[in-house]
């Protein structure tokens, strides 16, 4: 099942750089979006992948049957999804002042850093 | 440039005093070693790096003695001009503190025993120079100087450092003290070089000379100091300290001779096109500096007693005639030659401290320029290659006594001009300087054998053996003393003739400092240059070579690597595997080429929902939630905001970008490569399993992820929400801030 995801995570990676390379900021937020979504991926499929089964231990046990999912990644990941919905939030409100401050969405055009010669 | 002293305290105030009796003090000190040190090296160590062996230490002999000596009595007598010659300045406190602490750099450049202690003290006086000479920093010529002088004696300082670093290589340590002979060495090529460069750039051999005359721009108590017995004589003390480990080879002798004598004949001929006092006697420095290397690169033992004596002579009569050359500037408002004349009358202390410290330049008995000339000769006329080291000692010796004539004569003497109608002597804390010089030139000429213990222990630490040395004034009709009388009578005719030299020689050019000005335009036209090509101010740009990067790293991980990862096994692909892969790929393909917005929210919500649907499939419901729930606000976050941002223009450039697209397209082909390659190295479990058997006795959860979040891995939680809340702050404020108005935002 792991090349599956592999190559959900390379056509997720190669649209998010695709989108990053543009010129237009929205199109940079959503490269963001989708490369927050490969990583996650990524980090969920390298601690391998075990269908329908989730890490729980039964009641009147006190270990999960063996066979379970990897406890570890799922927790890194859920942790990291929190984590870019932040990232994502402010870029977004960043994009927006950015508009609103500059009247333009070019990233070309965005030059009070570095002025133009 | 120097005002009236009237309204300035006595000394300086208790600055000024204090910065005399700081080098007097030391002067008074290192006399009392000077015993101890003619019976012998006295060395001090203390650890400085102990974990690696590294201590520092400090070498008295008489090399560095002598030296000190100089540093501390010339310094002493500097201070005490200084405090008449600046003392009413507002920034006198500021060029106080840069000459102590340029003295401090000189006296430990002299006597650190340590290779790397000298460097560092050697950048002390690199620095402290700088800003010496940049000390007028209103003027921007005053700047300009003060950075070649930097750029020049930093980069050699630079090569200096890398061989000191081939040194300890070669030899095991970092003590002047205990250093081998190098020469056998299979790095003595480089160490010579390395070491060279440093020496040279710093005591301004030609071609890097060029910073040395440009250093007048520093007031003239700085000239006085840097020129006679510090700064550049540094360059001078760091050949002579690695004589005994590195002398002796045909390169030393032949870099050094040619180097140093074609320094001493071009400076002295270009000493004579001058007018400004101050210049000539900068070029005259640049003369003795080239006649001190030549000798050193002679190394018998008469031209170590030579170059050691004439150290001592330019010394004195070098501070001395630079503080003379304060005093008229002083007295009369110009250093022209061309309009000082007959000053003998109004300056008479000054032109008694200038006739002395001259004859003494000029090497005329019975002074003690003439016994250093004397031991030159003699050194010259049994070195090999006599014809070369005799000849420019020499030509040098013969345009030197024209130039003393220039600045310690002629401005004296013959009918009086108009600047010197309204002259006036200097004060006495001015004039004791030069005067106590000059006398002492007289005074070690008519009496050399009170020189003889410490100049013979400083030509010892030269030659690295012991040397009687023996001085005297007067050693019978020899091939040196003709060759003196030979260098009056030359010296006599060009002093005469220098008027048409000078015209003569200004019909040349302007030497190195266009082309230095060339070249610093230069660097800094490439450097505006490159930093518009690195940093074009375009964020895809950077971007573009940002993945760029990352996609040559992942190829050179993925070559290295070697063997491609077992693919497929298709045939346990189900339906939903399938939907999933399709919502994803196609989903992430949409949103990257789509010109709609609506179609790229939508497409990102396929791609999220396909995610959620993987995180279902393999046993992770609670990330499928979260994932689901953070989808669905991303969405109505960008939904709301779109009302207030424009359409996606198409852009200007074609609509598939080719470039990017290629990029993003192998990046992506190698990332699943890459992903290939882990999911098929083995997995260590042995976290998980501690987890799950932990999970319940300990935590008292069945859900282990959430156990992992809330208990094991807490505090990382309340991390990540430090994280988010932060990010909300920030994006708060940026909604609440204020906005920018009117056109620009500047």
């Amino acid at each position: 099942m792991e090349p599956l995801v592999a190559i959900m995570v390379g056509a997720l990676t190669a649209g998010a750089v695709y989108l990053m390379l543009a010129r237009n900021v929205l199109r940079f937020l959503f490269g963001l979006i989708l490369i927050s979504n490969a990583a996650n991926l990524l980090i969920f499929a390298s601690g391998r992948l075990t269908p329908e089964s989730p890490p729980l231990v039964p009641y009147g046990a006190d270990v999960p049957p063996p066979g379970v999912a990897n406890a570890l990644p799922q927790a890194l990941v859920l942790t990291a999804i929190v984590i870019g919905f932040g990232l994502f939030a402010f870029a977004l409100v960043l994009v927006y002042r950015g508009y609103q401050n500059l009247g333009t969405l070019d990233s070309d055009e965005m030059r009070i850093a570095e002025p133009k010669e | 440039m120097a005002g009236s002293s009237h309204d300035a305290p006595a000394l300086g105030g208790p600055i000024g005093i204090v910065s005399i009796l700081i080098p007097a003090a030391l002067f008074a000190w290192l006399c009392t070693q000077i015993g101890a040190v003619t019976q012998g090296p006295v060395l001090w160590t203390m650890d400085w790096v102990p974990s690696l062996g590294v201590e520092i230490g400090f070498l008295l002999d008489g090399l560095s003695l002598t030296f000190a000596l100089l540093i501390t009595g010339i310094g002493t007598l500097i201070t005490l001009y200084s405090s008449s010659y600046l003392g009413y300045q507002a920034h006198y406190p500021r060029f106080v503190a840069y000459l102590l602490a340029f003295m401090v750099g000189m006296l430990g450049l002299v006597l650190s025993d340590n290779l790397l202690a000298l460097f560092v003290f050697w950048e002390v006086t690199t620095i402290s120079s700088y800003l010496l000479i940049g000390y007028l920093a209103d003027d921007p010529k005053s700047r300009r100087n003060a950075l070649q002088a930097l750029l020049v004696t930093g980069t050699g300082g630079l090569a200096f450092l890398a061989g000191i670093i081939l040194i300890a290589a070669a030899a095991g340590t970092f003590n002047i003290s205990e250093l081998p002979d190098l020469t056998q060495s299979l790095l003595y090529p480089g160490i010579f070089v390395l070491v060279v460069l440093g020496a040279f750039t710093k005591s301004a051999q030609v071609p890097f000379h060029f910073w040395l005359p440009n250093a007048m721009a520093a007031p003239t108590p700085v000239s006085a100091y840097l020129h006679s017995a510090t700064m550049v004589k540094g360059g001078v003390y760091l050949l002579a300290r690695m004589n005994p480990s590195m002398g002796g080879t045909d390169a030393w002798f032949w870099t050094l001779t040619v180097f140093g004598g074609v320094t001493a004949v071009f400076a002295s001929v270009v000493a004579l096109k001058q007018t400004d006092i101050k210049q000539v006697l900068a070029w005259t420095t640049l003369m003795a500096l080239g006649t001190l290397v030549l000798f050193i690169g002679v190394g018998t033992p008469y031209a170590i007693e030579g170059m050691v004596v004439f150290l001592v002579v330019h010394a004195f009569y070098k501070a001395a005639l630079f503080m003379v050359a304060g005093l008229i500037d002083h007295g009369t408002g110009t250093r022209e030659v061309d309009r000082l004349r007959g000053l003998a009358g109004k300056m008479p202390f000054t032109f008694a401290a200038a006739l002395l410290a001259g004859a003494s330049m000029a090497g005329l008995p019975p002074l003690f320029g003439f016994i250093g000339k004397e031991f030159l000769y003699k050194g010259a006329l049994e070195s090999p290659g006599t014809l070369w080291v005799a000849g420019c000692a020499f030509a040098a010796s013969a345009l030197m006594f024209a130039a003393a004539g220039i600045v310690a004569f002629r401005p004296f003497t013959g009918p009086r001009s108009v600047p010197a109608e309204t002259a006036h002597d200097g004060d006495a804390a001015m004039l004791a300087g030069p005067l106590l010089l000059a006398a002492l030139g007289l005074g070690f000429g008519l009496f050399p054998d009170v020189t003889e213990p410490l100049l013979g222990a400083m030509a010892g630490a030269v030659l690295g053996e012991p040397v009687a040395l023996d001085l005297y004034l007067y050693g019978g009709v020899n091939t040196a003393l003709i060759l003196s009388g030979a260098t009056f009578a030359v010296g006599l005719v060009l002093y005469l003739l220098h008027g048409s030299i000078r015209r003569g020689l200004q019909t040349f050019g302007e030497g190195a400092d266009p082309a230095w000005d060339r070249l610093m335009d230069g660097v800094a036209a490439g450097a505006k240059g490159l930093a518009n090509f690195v940093q074009g101010g375009r964020l895809r740009v950077y971007v573009f070579v940002t993945f760029s990067t990352l996609a040559v790293m992942l190829a050179a991980t993925l070559i290295r690597a070697g063997t491609l990862p077992d693919l497929f096994e298709l045939e346990e692909l189900r339906i939903k595997h399938w939907a999933v892969l399709i919502f994803i790929v196609a989903g992430a393909g949409l949103v990257a080429v789509t010109n709609s917005r609506m179609t790229a929210v939508a497409s990102l919500g396929v791609v999220g929902v396909g995610v959620a649907l993987v995180f279902i499939i393999f046993g992770a419901p609670d990330v499928a939630i979260t994932q689901l729930l953070v989808e669905v606000l991303q969405v109505v976050l960008v939904a709301v905001a779109m009302l207030k941002l424009p359409h996606m223009k198409p852009e200007n450039v074609k609509t598939v970008r080719g470039k990017d697209m290629i990029l993003s397209l192998s990046i992506g082909a190698m990332v699943t490569l890459v992903a290939l390659h882990v999911m098929a190295t083995p997995l260590d479990l042995r976290i998980t399993e501690y987890f799950e058997a932990n999970s319940v006795p300990q935590a008292f959860g069945r859900n282990i992820v959430n156990v992992i979040l809330v208990d094991f891995r807490a505090l990382d939680t309340f991390g990540e929400i430090a994280v988010v809340l932060i990010a909300a702050l920030g994006a708060y404020g940026l909604l609440r801030g204020t906005r920018y108005r009117g056109g620009s935002p500047r």
